[in-house]
């Protein structure tokens, strides 16, 4: 039992990071840019986030709470938007290929965030592990850990508050899109950017704020990373990037809706976590190659949900129809 | 009402080089609804696009209810209640009805509520009896209905002039006296309305007054009740004028390729080509005259196999070419160019090379070649799967050979094709056609947006190869050219066929006439096969398959 609580937690922290990419990538997604950018996002938030939060806690004489919380949010989410904007930059003023921008976004994410280390690293002596502390213990501190409510409060209760805003970040975005005049032009700008055009909505600016703001919550993701499930310790890591594409095939498989994107991000670290918990929970011995497998199966799921939904040809779980493409407006 | 509700005065617009409206002055009354008739490029188009801010005139202005007025973007023109309906439907598929009438609009405007804007339309919708569903999704809506929305959109937000630019072309019968009903009803309401139309009937059916374009000049205004389809026909292809194209005697010989009671539908599903049956001789040139977008497209693709042929047969010398491969079907020597409005859309790519368009539809002929002595290239053909390398060499020379043949200007063989000129472009796709050696030509406006001298070498070309006995079936705008270089004229009208005539026995009205319906040839003379050659190559056999693949389709169709 204790595992399985153990595989449940660990599958919402996770989780919690996948749902930042994702619902940052929806919403990017919404506006027709296609970001394949969000690891590098992701990573850049990471960085950022942990950065700043460790930073102030060595700098500062004496350290305010409320800084060592709001510090690292607005790193993290400014890291992953100043790559939202290079990218919308990029292909909206610019118009350059979205698929390629996106793939490089991510290779330059990575490697900023990997340079940065190194000299925040540098900085703590050549320490090959830098904690924010202070900034950690504020993240993760949780309700369970006051009222001890057994097993259910270990389950649902046991988190730092960035995991419930995830889960009221997706209800706002939900609402927004279905029920705002700005989701029904982004809505709009995604599906048809001439027609939006003709109705007098600015495509460009949606297009950059929608990515921008995007990118920023991919970093919020990359923050809640290091400074929540890594406990503020940074080392630079490849799971982040393996988390980025994770977010960016629950896109797909959420159908762009941030609804979805809950249950899809808890399902999809339990799976991610399967080859760990699996064998300890029920007792049965997995092959030693099957981890490398079975870490495999979100992805599979997620292609499995593409081909059924391509059978059922419901146009609401379409992605935005002019998804990918740079919008011209028509001259003669 | 005799006060204007928009008057031109003087409006003149270019495009480079080609003028697309020339000092146009008239008036628009209020609650009068008004024709705007003209031909293909006339401007009728683009007189309308710089009301609703999308062009902006070179000279002249513009004045809405007596004041001159500066357009500028779309907004502008709603901000003075001018609302325009394009032929292309600005609607987002997976939006409901009321979400693509209230996108847009700001908060200044009025407060967000779909429930609110679904009741405004509602009243709107009662008032001039449209019928539409608020909540309906528009990928499940009919033509029709998308249409009707449109109109609903431009009213929602207060139009009081409308512009519909061809709003019956996509119409049954049916809806389209539902929608004069509804101008009808507008009209009484005091609003103004412009309509753009080719059919003369409609014209005179809703019009009160018609203004005419020709060749992106004004020719005049009548009072609708004062004139008939004779004088507007008249008023709208001019006089006939001479071109000199020379044109060799038509050899005669059989048929070629053969259509019979061809059905073909168009990309939303509606019926673009009505049953058609024709044919094409060797050495003969056979015209196809109609208002743009009437399904010459579609007639086009279905030759050459793009595109599926959902009744009839389409017989080339004898066998059915119905289902095969776009590739079989050029193997079997039918040539197909088009060239659609922006010149580069179909046929080339545009980023490869003069060369590597060449090779595009020959690739399948790559031979490995040993060179004898100095002189001679002699070529050795390899299965392509012994020897998979393209012969660039060759496609090189036939790119030197056509750019030397038609006076193409290019720095080189291996310039991107997207670097030329229009005509130059145009040149590179005719004379790869014409190279491979077909037996048909299907090409459609192969002088679109060519000079003169460009377009007589084009002329030339389909002359030359009318010569060799080869048929040649030319989709083309112009009536004059159509008259001076064909031998016989097909006429259609919204995929009908009104009628084929002899391009030396017939005149420009009636061709004109036939183009907007107003004259039906297949109608009058009933008692003869129409479109049937006497020599035909198609056998009772060919009949009997044709009868069961029709009812084939017919029977899915019921499922």
């Amino acid at each position: 039992m204790t595992s399985f609580v153990a595989w449940f937690t660990s599958s919402i922290v996770y989780g919690t990071v996948i749902m930042y990419g994702a619902l940052g990538e929806t919403l990017t997604q919404k506006s027709g840019q296609l970001n394949l950018g969000v690891p590098g996002m992701v990573y850049l938030g990471a960085f950022a986030g942990f950065a700043g939060g460790f930073m102030y806690e060595k700098t500062a004489a004496s350290t305010n709470e409320f800084l060592l919380v709001l510090i690292p949010l607005l790193c993290g989410f400014g890291g992953g938007a100043l790559g939202g904007l290079l990218y919308s930059l990029m292909t909206v003023v610019l118009k350059a290929n979205q698929n390629v921008t996106g793939l490089a976004l991510t290779f330059l994410g990575v490697g900023i965030g990997t340079f940065g280390g190194i000299y925040v690293l540098a900085d703590a002596g050549f320490l090959s592990f830098a904690t924010a502390r202070e900034t950690a213990a504020l993240f993760n501190m949780n309700i369970n850990a006051y009222i001890e409510a057994g097993v259910f409060g270990e389950m649902f209760l046991s988190y730092g508050f960035m995991v419930y805003a995830a889960i009221i970040l997706a209800i706002v975005m939900f609402i927004i899109m279905r029920r705002t005049r700005v989701g029904l032009n982004l809505r709009a700008v995604g599906e048809s950017p001439a027609t939006a055009d003709a109705a007098g909505i600015n495509v460009n600016r949606y297009k950059i704020v929608a990515s921008t703001i995007g990118g920023g919550i991919c970093g919020l993701g990359g923050m809640v990373y290091v400074i929540m499930y890594g406990h503020g310790g940074w080392t630079t890591t490849n799971s982040i990037e393996a988390l980025g594409w994770l977010a960016v095939a629950l896109v797909i498989f959420s159908t762009w809706k941030p609804l979805n994107a809950i249950w899809g991000s808890y399902l999809f670290a339990f799976l991610f976590w399967f080859s760990n918990y699996f064998p300890t929970v029920t007792g049965i011995v997995l092959p030693t190659y099957a981890p490398y497998l079975l870490q495999m199966l979100p992805y599979a799921v997620t292609t499995i949900m593409i081909v059924l939904f391509n059978f059922r040809k419901k146009k609401e779980n379409q992605p935005p129809a002019a998804l990918g493409l740079s919008y011209f407006r028509e001259e003669r | 009402m005799a006060e204007a509700a928009v008057s031109f005065k003087n409006i003149t617009k270019t495009f480079g080089e080609v003028v697309a409206n020339r000092d146009v002055t008239f008036d628009v009354k209020k609650g009068e609804i008004l024709a705007l008739l003209g031909e293909n490029g006339s401007g009728k188009t683009t007189l309308m696009n710089m009301l609703s801010g999308i062009y902006y005139p070179d000279h002249g202005s513009i004045e809405v209810n007596g004041e001159e007025v500066t357009i500028r973007s779309p907004k502008d023109a709603f901000a003075l209640g001018i609302g325009m309906v394009h032929q292309h439907f600005k609607l987002v598929d997976v939006f409901t009805a009321v979400e693509n009438t209230v996108l847009g609009l700001t908060r200044k405007q009025e407060k967000y509520s779909l429930k609110a804007a679904a009741r405004r339309m509602k009243d709107i919708c009662d008032k001039y009896g449209f019928e539409i569903e608020p909540k309906k999704k528009i990928y499940n809506m009919s033509v029709s209905e998308k249409q009707t929305l449109e109109i609903v959109k431009v009213l929602y937000r207060g139009a009081e002039i409308l512009v519909l630019d061809e709003p019956t072309a996509v119409l049954t019968p049916q809806e389209t006296e539902k929608l004069f009903n509804v101008m009808r009803n507008m009209r009484e309401d005091g609003k103004s309305i412009i309509i753009i139309t080719h059919k003369l009937n409609e014209v005179m059916e809703i019009s009160d007054r018609v203004a005419v374009l020709r060749k992106g000049e004004y020719i005049g205004t009548v009072n609708t009740a004062d004139t008939d389809e004779h004088e507007l026909t008249d008023m709208m292809v001019g006089r006939k004028t001479d071109l000199n194209i020379r044109r060799t005697e038509p050899t005669g010989e059989k048929p070629l390729l053969e259509i019979r009671d061809l059905v073909v539908k168009n990309d939303e599903g509606a019926v673009a080509i009505d049953g058609m049956s024709f044919y094409i001789r060797g050495g003969e040139i056979l015209g196809v005259a109609g208002i743009s977008g009437c399904g010459q497209k579609e007639l086009c693709e279905a030759i050459a196999g793009l595109r599926k042929v959902y009744k009839g047969e389409i017989n080339h010398m004898g066998d059915s070419i119905i289902g095969l491969s776009p590739k079989a079907i050029i193997e079997k020597g039918i040539a197909m160019s088009f060239i659609p409005e922006d010149r580069l859309g179909m046929g080339l790519a545009p980023s490869l090379s003069v060369t590597d368009n060449m090779m595009l539809k020959d690739y399948k002929n790559a031979t490995l070649t040993f060179k004898e002595g100095d002189a001679e290239h002699k070529a050795k053909k390899l299965p392509a799967f012994l020897w998979p390398f393209v012969d660039r060499n060759r496609a090189r020379k036939k790119a030197e050979e056509i750019i030397e043949e038609l006076d193409i200007v290019t720095p080189s063989t291996e310039t991107p094709v997207r670097r030329l000129s229009g005509g130059n472009v145009q040149k590179v796709l005719v004379g790869r056609e014409m190279q491979a050696g077909p037996n048909v030509i299907i090409t459609a406006y192969p002088v679109r947006g060519l000079d003169i001298n460009s377009s007589y070498t084009i002329y030339d070309i389909l002359n030359a190869e009318k010569e060799k006995g080869t048929g040649i079936m030319y989709v083309g705008e112009d009536l004059d050219v159509l008259l001076a270089l064909c031998d016989k004229i097909m006429v259609i009208c919204h995929g009908k066929l009104m009628g084929v005539v002899h391009a030396d026995k017939t005149t420009k009205e009636e061709i004109g006439l036939m183009m907007t319906g107003a004259l039906d040839l297949g109608a009058v003379k009933t008692e003869k096969h129409f479109g049937i050659a006497s020599d035909t190559n198609i056998d009772e056999e060919d009949l009997a398959a044709m009868r069961q693949r029709d009812a084939q389709t017919e029977e899915e169709e019921g499922e």
